[in-house]
Parts: structure tokens; sequence; C-alpha cells
């Protein structure tokens, strides 16, 4: 109804139990609940529950004889009178009445070559197991119901479908023939909710190789099994999920130019991809580029990227210059905060503030400048780059200077460990070479797949500590 | 009497207020007459030939770092017209064997020096557009500049590049411009300059 959704007041009366009442002269209904009230007023988008004020998004509308509220006015308002529990979910059109657990479960599937991934995100986090019951795995909650948004299929021969179970509170993953066997692993998120991934697993025999992904082949192949498919590798509870890889430059803004006429925008793109394929493929993360084409991207949103999307880890790549056309070698580069005097101190030591939230109560807020969030991470982005200097060194040709700081435009942004690596110069026309070759970017690719897995195994669990 | 006196009170708020006002504003306009203050720098010469000796930054051999190497610049009796001939020093062409880290053509429309020591640069367009990239090349163009102002001049805390009049967000992609940076010597290895 005007671009609200409303329900009609009679029927939140007989299914709550409380007395309406008009009062025409006035103007305004009163909604009696035991010894509560709510008042209304047509035209006004307040309630007053027993003299309390309550913002609702929009007035109630009368329709013939019906009058209409906002859905909002059973949480704000309706609870407040009840005195129980009553919470409204929008996207399900739930509400959900008294204290009985319904776990909201949202869920997707990927295809990870012979690896089928359905992840589970449950809020709040609820008990549950998996079991394997012939060709059906089923999870089951402790909970009376569920609210589940499930996904379809991407891979039918490992899984059939995915839909609710017998049970009230289960989950029924129906096997492919396919199926060779599968694995979980529960992960807690925010705000108390949880992650269960179930990784199902596809037969080996049948496990096509894909040459034309880029995605390096393994350092360590083990040849104790040579015929096992590539498994995930799945991250310890609390550790890197999202990663966002920035191609330095693009659209207008070419980058560094080599003798031959190599761009950097070019090469940057071209490793940015393959990285994405190779951490995706190999270690199972979320992997979001700053841009997949020629565009122009601004410094402040290629870091507004990797903030929104709440992304763990924020790596930059470039192609170095130099007037010397012998320079050669890979540098990395974290932030350097000498630059931003007190405001770096300032931002590097925020605290959390309790603010009042509306309806009572409080919530913590991190209240973090964007322009200084890097200034949080510094030491994390120091290891991230001595990782990645290490893996980078027994591949490609380093500088003398292979770990440096400076006062990035693109770093100081982020809000999480972040490094800028400049793999070589395109200026020096042997590595203008080598930087356009598929050798040279998947060595690249490999060490920073590597240091990105030495770095998460290194520091699982230290990044809780910061700003998510 | 009593008029006599509120209106010489006036007089004095309004000549306190004027220099009060002045002292204020001054710092901020192009820099012609004020003292000179004091500096490491050297005189070289005498009267109209007079020359200060300048550490002024370029390029190595390597491409690695940025050594400063000394050299002779026409000596100026304010800081504000001294600061610009040290900076115009450092736009001019590199002495062998070094490679300059500024675009060459360059130009230095103007340079500022605020009450609390920092120094605004403003440069031509160029330096944006004729500059090659690449992180390392940009950190020696920005702190050949920063460097030149502060090593030389201490009165100068903090140094920032502007360009075409107007503040820069970075030269070519990399160095956060938007505030004054300090002195950093991390890529600088002092040198004797061989060719005066």
């Amino acid at each position: 109804m005007a671009g609200q959704e409303m329900f009609a007041l009679d029927d939140l009366a007989r299914l709550f139990n409380v007395a309406v009442r008009e009062d025409a002269a006035a103007g305004g209904l009163t909604v009696t609940a035991g010894t509560q009230t709510i008042v209304l007023s047509a035209g006004q988008s307040l309630a007053s529950v027993s003299g309390r004020l309550i913002s609702l998004p929009a007035a109630p509308v009368r329709d013939g004889r019906t009058w209409y509220v906002p859905v909002d006015f059973v949480p704000r308002a309706l609870a407040l009178a009840i005195g129980g529990r009553l919470e409204l979910r929008k996207p399900s059109r739930l509400i959900l009445v008294g204290d009985i657990r319904v776990p909201r479960i949202v869920g997707r599937m990927e295809a990870l070559g012979s690896v089928t991934r359905l992840t589970l995100d449950i809020s709040p986090a609820t008990p549950h197991t998996v079991t394997q019951e012939g060709t059906r795995l089923t999870v089951r909650f402790e909970a009376e119901a569920l609210d589940a948004a499930l996904p379809a299929t991407t891979s039918p021969e490992l899984v059939v479908n995915v839909r609710p179970g017998e049970a009230p509170a289960a989950i029924a993953v129906d096997l492919g023939t396919r199926f060779s066997s599968f694995r979980t692993v529960d992960t807690p998120g925010d705000r108390g909710t949880a992650r269960l991934v179930i990784d199902v697993i596809a037969q080996t025999t049948e496990a096509p190789p894909n040459p034309s992904t880029p995605t390096p082949a393994p350092t360590t192949p083990n040849p104790a099994a040579p015929e096992t498919p590539p498994l995930i590798d799945l991250a310890p509870a609390g550790t890197l999920r999202a990663i966002v890889i920035d191609a330095g430059h693009g659209g207008s803004e070419d980058g560094a130019k080599g003798p031959g006429g190599a761009l950097e925008k070019q090469v940057t793109l071209s490793v940015a991809r393959r990285l994405k394929a190779a951490l995706e493929g190999r270690l199972g993360l979320r992997v979001i580029l700053t841009r997949d084409g020629d565009t122009t991207i601004g410094l402040d949103e290629r870091a507004a990227v990797a903030n929104n999307n709440k992304a763990d880890l924020f790596v930059s790549l470039h192609a170095n210059a130099s007037p010397r056309p012998g320079t050669s070698g890979a540098e990395v580069f974290y932030l350097s905060l000498d630059e931003y005097g007190d405001a770096a101190e300032r931002a590097a030591h925020v605290d959390s503030e309790a603010l009042p939230v509306f309806g009572g109560g409080s919530r913590d807020i991190e209240l973090i400048l964007w322009d200084m969030a890097q200034a949080r991470y510094i030491q994390e982005s120091a290891a991230l780059a001595q990782s990645v200097e290490a893996s980078l060194r027994p591949r490609v040709p380093m500088s003398a200077r292979a770990i440096q700081q400076a006062p990035f435009r693109v770093l100081v942004g982020a809000n999480m460990p972040a490094v800028l690596v400049e793999m070589g110069f395109i200026t020096n026309p042997a590595q203008e070479k080598q930087l356009q070759s598929d050798e040279f970017q998947n060595l690249v690719v490999q060490a920073l797949v590597e240091s990105i897995t030495r770095f998460r195994d290194a520091h699982s669990g230290v990044h809780q500590a910061g700003a998510r | 009497m009593i008029r006599r006196m509120a209106i010489g009170a006036l007089v004095v708020l309004v000549v306190v207020a004027l220099v009060w006002a002045i002292a204020a504003i001054a710092p901020r306009l192009p820099v012609r007459g004020t003292p000179p203050v004091a500096s490491p720098a050297t005189l070289a010469g005498a009267g109209a030939e007079r020359r200060i000796t300048a550490t002024l930054y370029y390029v190595s051999e390597d491409g690695l770092s940025l050594p400063g190497v000394q050299r002779e610049v026409a000596f100026a009796d304010s800081i504000g017209e001294q600061a610009r001939r040290i900076v115009e020093a450092q736009l001019a062409d590199a002495p062998a064997p070094y490679a300059s880290p500024v675009p060459a053509g360059t130009a230095l429309r103007a340079l500022f020096i605020g009450e609390r020591g920092e120094a605004f640069v403003d440069l031509g367009g160029e330096i944006r557009t004729k500059h090659p990239g690449g992180s390392l090349e940009e950190i020696f163009t920005t702190y050949a500049i920063v460097n030149a102002l502060t090593v030389n001049l201490p009165a100068i805390t903090r140094v920032q590049i502007l360009i075409d009049g107007k503040e820069a967000d970075t030269l070519a992609g990399h160095v956060d411009l938007r505030h004054p940076l300090q002195k950093n010597l991390k890529w600088t290895a002092v040198q004797t300059d061989n060719d005066k």
C-alpha cells in the first residue's frame, strides 16, 4: 500500500487478542492489550505505547472500514504492549511469537571442480548435526522450525537437490551419482551467527582436468595419492573468507609503460584474474576484483570495495617504473603511518562505543575514519608483506629493497591487512617480457597463493580482534 | 575627558587588531621580504653572486635509491625566495651520473610557506601528465621535492605538493599527497657531487 507493507489492524487484533477502538472525533485509534494501550493518529507515523512515543515508517491508513498499519507496527509497538517476544522477519514474511527457536538459514552452493560446496549461514547459531542416510545427507537443527532460503543445485551429478527435510527443523541434501564422500566445517560468525560448510566430494575417476584454467599446479603434489582430486584447503575457524584483489590502474589510467608498449594496467588485470581463479579453486575463498575489465576506478573506490565486502585481505597488484632501464625486481609495500601524524595514532586506537539503539538497549559501534582505517592493521600488513616477499623470492627476481613502507593512497583506507605488490619493473625490457608471459604471471600467482595460505595459518583468529 | 579616553582606547584596540590580523594572514601570502630563517646551507659566495650549497636528490645509477647530492644554488635573502630557488634547482636537469626523479619540463608555479612551517609547492600539470608512473619512481619524485626543502631549510617542516594550484590525490596513483609530507630519508644516501 503506497510502497509500504501493511497489516489490517483487525487481523492483528484477532491474532494477538487485543482490542481496537476508533475515536472518530479525534481521528485516532486505541489498541488495548491487557493494561497497556497503543494510541495511533491518522496521518501521523507515530505510535504512543503507554505514553512512550514510537516512530513508524508510515501513518495508519483507512480503506473503507478497515484500518491498516505498517508491518513494523508489530515489532516496534505491539511487542512492547504485549510484553512477549514478537519478531518480524520481512524477507520470509514470518512473525515469530514467544520464545521459540526458528533459526534463519541462508544457503548457497558453489561448484569448485570435483567438490560442490554447500554453505549454510545460520542466525542465530544453533546446534546441529549432519548425518548420511543412504543417498541423502540430513542436517538437523535443535530448533522448533527453520526459516530457510535454500539454493538451487549447481552440479546435479553431485547434489541433486537441497530441500526442507522430513522433520520440521531439518534440511535434506539429495546426493547424485558421482557422490563419493563429504566433510563439514563449522565456523562461528559475527554477532552470534554461525556458518556450516558441507563439501560434497566427487568420485576420483571422473575428475576432469581443466587445461584452460590458469591456476598453477600445486608446488608439492602428494605422491602418495596421485589419483586424489585437489581438495579444497578449508580454512580453520575464524580465518580468511574473502579477499579483494586490486588490479592497479585501468581505463584512462594506463599506469607505467614498457619500452615495447606493454601497459601496467593490462599486466595487473591479467594477474588479478589468474589469482582470483587460483584462490577460489585452491583455498575456496570468496575473491572480489576491484575491476574485471579496462575501467577507470578511483583509489577511494578500490578501498571501498574491500571495506564494503568485509574482505579479510586487500592485495593491490602493480608494475614498477624507473628512469633506469636496468632496474629490476619485485617489491612489496605496506602503509607507512609516519606521514599521517596524530590522525594515524588516534585511528590505531579506536575503541568501540556503546550507542543507544532505538527501542531501548545499546549496541557497540566502532567509529572508524575510513581515511585512516589501515592504521589498525599495520602489524598484520607487515606480516603479510613478509609472507608475500618470502614466497616471491624463490620464484621471481627481487629488488634490493624487497619490503618497503610508503604512504600509499590505495592502502590507507583499507580496513583489513593490505599490501601493494610491485611485480617487477615494466621499464626494464627483459622484465617487460616477463611480466607479459604466462609463466611469470603464474609464478607470481603461485607465490601469492602460498603466502596468503601461510598468512592465514599463522594468523588464525588474530583478525577476529579487528574491525569486523 | 572620559570620551577622549574611550576614543584613545578604541584606537589602541584597532591598532592591536590590525597587528594581529597582519600577523595571522601574512604567513599564508607568497613570501618575498620576510627575514631569512637559520639554514644549514653555507654561503659559497658574496654579494650578488652569493650561492649556498644545498643537498638535492636524484635517482642513483641502479635506480633503487635517491641519494642526496651537494649542489650550489643561488642565495636569496628570504626563506620563501630561497625555497623557490631550491625547488627550481631540484626541477632542473640532474648532474651525471644521476637521473632526475622529476619529469623534464615540470614548472614551479608558486611556493607558499604556511604559519606552521608547511611549504605548499604548486607545480605545473606536467608533473602528472609526463610522469612515467610506478610506485618507486613516484616516491622518488615526491620525496626529492619534500627532502630538498626540509633538509636545507629546517624552518620548513612539511611540504604539500599542489598541481596547477589545486590539492592533488597522487601524482600517478600511489603516494598520498592530500596532506603535507615530512622529511623521509629512507631512500637516500648522501654522496658528493662530482659535477660542480
